[in-house]
């Protein structure tokens, strides 16, 4: 009643095509990490650049929550430094570009965060004057 | 045979379930410590605001509603089903439906009064709202929304005596005339209502239709400090709330 | 035991087939409403709640009524009822599955429906909604599981079964109260702002329930073998009755305080329902023939020779059904927006995508339901308990 058959052909088959983002990368080439376009004027982040690269997203959710709660406004970097916590003023007024900047590394990493359904992206402003 | 199958499917389940309860790692991240208020900001135990309707000639292009719509990116939707607005005029008779009657004056029958939200001191839509995305900040006393977490159950507009809620039926976007790029526009599904310009107090300026108002009917200060422009003007004229027999507070006071 | 769900004859096969086409249509409808956003429904900025909301109110109280036949069986120890407690608490699942679907159909970020167990808000009444609704479906799944488990293998019922059973007891009275409770906690809807919402709740739910049972278990009688009792059904009945007629003076007592009293705030939604305001009476046929259909179903079922007759039991049943579905099903929800805190009459018809995804809800619910009972009617007929 077992159907021995079916069942283990049918896990093998379940295992293999589980297991096929794995041996796809060893096969295939991955793509080279893209090239991020970095503000020609400011050099210092608002923390240090490995911190940024694993932490942005919890450091705008920590900011926005801190702005919208608690009326908080100001964050001092581990450095010393003193910044407004505003995605517009602030982060977007040093990354121009979220095409060359955010943009490029989220398509490499595959993720599509909603940001700009709403925070208005620098290449949209202007946009819909007209109507 | 079929009991150790049940039983192996039963172990299955419950160690499934063990696993996936395990609490991801790193969700903490504390930086409140590095935060602090604007130096500029503005502070209040409670704000609040007087609209002097007497001083209210309407010999003006709405400036006080332009100003309010245009930075905070409020769309324009014809269809008054699904109107998104922040400020409003309504009739005396819409405005305290309660207090109309036929005897009226023709002078307040025929103003249109000055409405937004009340940012009551017990605001029934900050009971209701299943998430606390919609909150009222123990610091300021303002009766906030949080854009991000609202699931858009429209709890709080059944909750709400005033009308002063909006849920944004459709997409605000292209609705919009000009889109403040400073000012995020909101989410198609989500509640939103006046913020009493959160983000300008946060810099030192006062809210957007009180400085529009070139007529002075607007005035807007701390309720709590009894030497406020508002409570001055409080303690000199006559005014009235809306629904306060519902106990919510409102922090508005109208002059008529 | 749920592999009997898959073997059934061609009636059942086109039943079950004819459920899946209206899911699918549902679920388009669902894609486009989420794609487009909820201006495709018939709410507006004024009646902001509306269908879906109004059917997730009607179905707890169906999911409910399961106390109205576990408490006879194992408080009074009304043995005839041992034969339907599989049956209402199978209902009962497939009610609060389709209660928690409105729900999340009428949610405008249903992709963040979770961020209400993460922000877990006592204070809101939505909260105990979300916490009551899917314990209370969860318990009869179990309870109604295990006991067909039992009855098949013909042993008693375990003690934490039983102990489970009680636990539903107050639990479905709680979790009704606090459905009512999302409505009668809000200032400035006059229509709502009653203290006699919770108790009203819960006797519309306890003549809806056994309503609804006494029709599936006709609609059973004539399809399978499986026949419940004349003994229980009049039980069901004579709960119902009761439940109708108390209904009556309940809505016979707020009507007299709004008319009475004469409180704007109060009576004008129910000026609006009796009458129309202003020629605004889209909602009036509906609620005159709510207050007929109550009274007509219990003219029928005070008549002894009605009620044992049983085709004019089952009208008696539909046109109770109907009444009560209007009361709570249609007109409760939108009625207090109308008219509008600003005086303002706008009125509220669902529109059709609003309608289609109901109508797919529906058609799951039915088809879990359908799934269960079958498992339920197989091993009666297996056993020959019938």
């Amino acid at each position: 009643m077992f159907n021995k058959g079916w069942v283990i052909g049918g896990i093998i088959v379940f295992v293999a095509a589980a297991a096929f983002p794995f041996y796809w990368y060893q096969i295939g080439q991955g793509k080279p990490f893209p090239k991020l376009e970095l503000p020609a004027k400011e050099k210092r982040c608002v923390e240090s650049v490995e911190f940024m690269r694993a932490n942005h997203m919890r450091l705008l959710d920590a900011w926005r929550i801190a702005v919208v709660r608690d009326d908080l406004l100001i964050y001092t970097s581990t450095k010393g430094d003193k910044f407004e916590m505003n995605l517009h003023k602030t982060c977007i007024g040093c990354h121009t570009s979220t095409e060359r900047f955010c943009n490029r590394c989220h398509d490499y990493n595959d993720v599509v965060p909603p940001c700009w359904d709403c925070h208005v992206a620098p290449s949209e402003i202007g946009k819909g004057e007209q109507s | 045979m079929t009991l150790t199958r049940r039983k192996f499917l039963k172990a299955a389940s419950v160690a499934a379930l063990v696993v996936s309860a395990r609490p991801s790692a790193g969700r903490a991240f504390e930086l409140k410590g590095r935060m602090s208020p604007g130096p500029k900001a503005l502070q209040a135990g409670q704000w609040g605001m007087g609209v002097d309707m007497n001083k209210c000639r309407g010999n003006c292009r709405d400036d006080c509603l332009a100003a309010c719509h245009e930075i905070h990116n409020v769309p324009y939707i014809p269809k008054p089903e699904h109107e998104v607005k922040w400020l409003f005029l309504e009739p005396y008779e819409n405005a305290f439906p309660e207090r109309s009657h036929r005897f009226l004056s023709k002078r307040v029958r025929e103003k249109n009064f000055f409405l937004l939200c009340n940012h009551c001191e017990d605001p029934p839509c900050v009971r209701v709202c299943p998430t606390q995305a919609t909150f009222k900040r123990q610091k300021d006393g303002i009766v906030m929304i949080d854009y991000h977490r609202c699931i858009g159950c429209r709890f709080c507009m059944a909750a709400c005596p005033y009308g002063s809620r909006s849920f944004n039926f459709r997409d605000p976007r292209p609705f919009i005339k000009k889109i403040n790029p400073e000012y995020p526009t909101r989410h198609r599904g989500v509640v939103e209502k006046c913020n009493f310009c959160q983000e300008l107090l946060e810099v030192g300026r006062i809210p957007a239709c009180v400085e529009a108002c070139k007529e002075g009917v607007l005035t807007f200060g701390d309720l709590e400090d009894p030497t406020s422009v508002v409570r001055e003007l409080l303690s000199e004229k006559p005014h009235i709330r809306r629904k306060p027999d519902l106990g919510t507070g409102p922090s508005v006071f109208y002059i008529t | 035991m749920l592999e009997k769900t898959l073997h059934g004859g061609k009636g059942y096969w086109i039943w079950v087939f004819a459920l899946a086409v209206c899911i699918g249509i549902g679920f388009i409808a669902y894609l486009y409403q989420l794609r487009e956003g909820m201006w495709v429904t018939g709410m507006s900025r004024d009646v902001s709640w509306g269908f879906y909301i109004s059917q997730f109110t009607f179905l707890v109280g169906v999911a409910a009524s399961v106390l109205m036949v576990v408490l006879p069986l194992y408080l009074h120890d009304f043995k005839a009822f041992a034969r339907i407690t599989a049956l209402s608490q199978f209902l009962a699942v497939g009610t609060l599955l389709m209660s928690l679907l409105f729900v999340f159909s009428d949610v405008g970020m249903p992709m963040r429906i979770l961020n209400v167990p993460l922000n877990p808000t006592p204070g809101s009444m939505l909260f105990y909604d979300t916490v009551f609704l899917p314990g209370f479906m969860l318990l009869n799944l179990i309870i109604g599981w295990t006991a067909m488990g039992a009855e098949k293998r013909e042993v008693p019922l375990q003690w934490w079964v039983k102990a489970l059973i009680y636990l539903s007891m107050p639990w479905a009275v709680v979790m009704h109260t606090v459905t009512a409770f999302i409505y009668a906690g809000t200032p400035g809807r006059g229509f709502w702002m009653t203290a006699i919402m919770a108790p009203r709740f819960l006797v519309t739910a306890f003549a809806a329930g056994p309503a609804l049972l006494i029709i599936l278990a006709t609609i059973i009688k004539t399809l399978t073998r499986f026949e419940v009792t004349e003994k229980a059904i009049q039980k069901l009945v004579t709960i119902m009755l009761y439940a109708l007629i108390i209904d009556v003076f309940f809505l016979g007592v707020e009507y007299f305080t709004v008319f009475y009293a004469h409180i704007p705030e109060y009576a004008l939604t129910f000026q609006y329902l009796f009458l129309g305001i202003n020629g605004n009476c889209a909602l009036v046929p509906w609620y005159w023939g709510m207050n007929i259909a109550i009274l007509v179903a219990i003219g029928l079922l005070v008549i002894p020779g009605a009620r044992t007759s049983r085709p004019v039991l089952v009208a008696a049943c539909v046109i109770a059904l109907i009444g009560l579905w209007i009361d709570k099903g249609f007109v409760l929800v939108p009625a207090a927006f109308i008219p509008n805190v600003f005086g303002r009459i706008m009125e509220y018809p669902p529109s059709w995508v609003e309608l289609t995804i109901s109508l797919g809800i529906y058609a799951l619910g039915t088809l879990i339901i359908t799934a269960l009972y079958k498992v339920v009617i197989s091993v009666r007929e297996e056993t020959e308990i019938l």
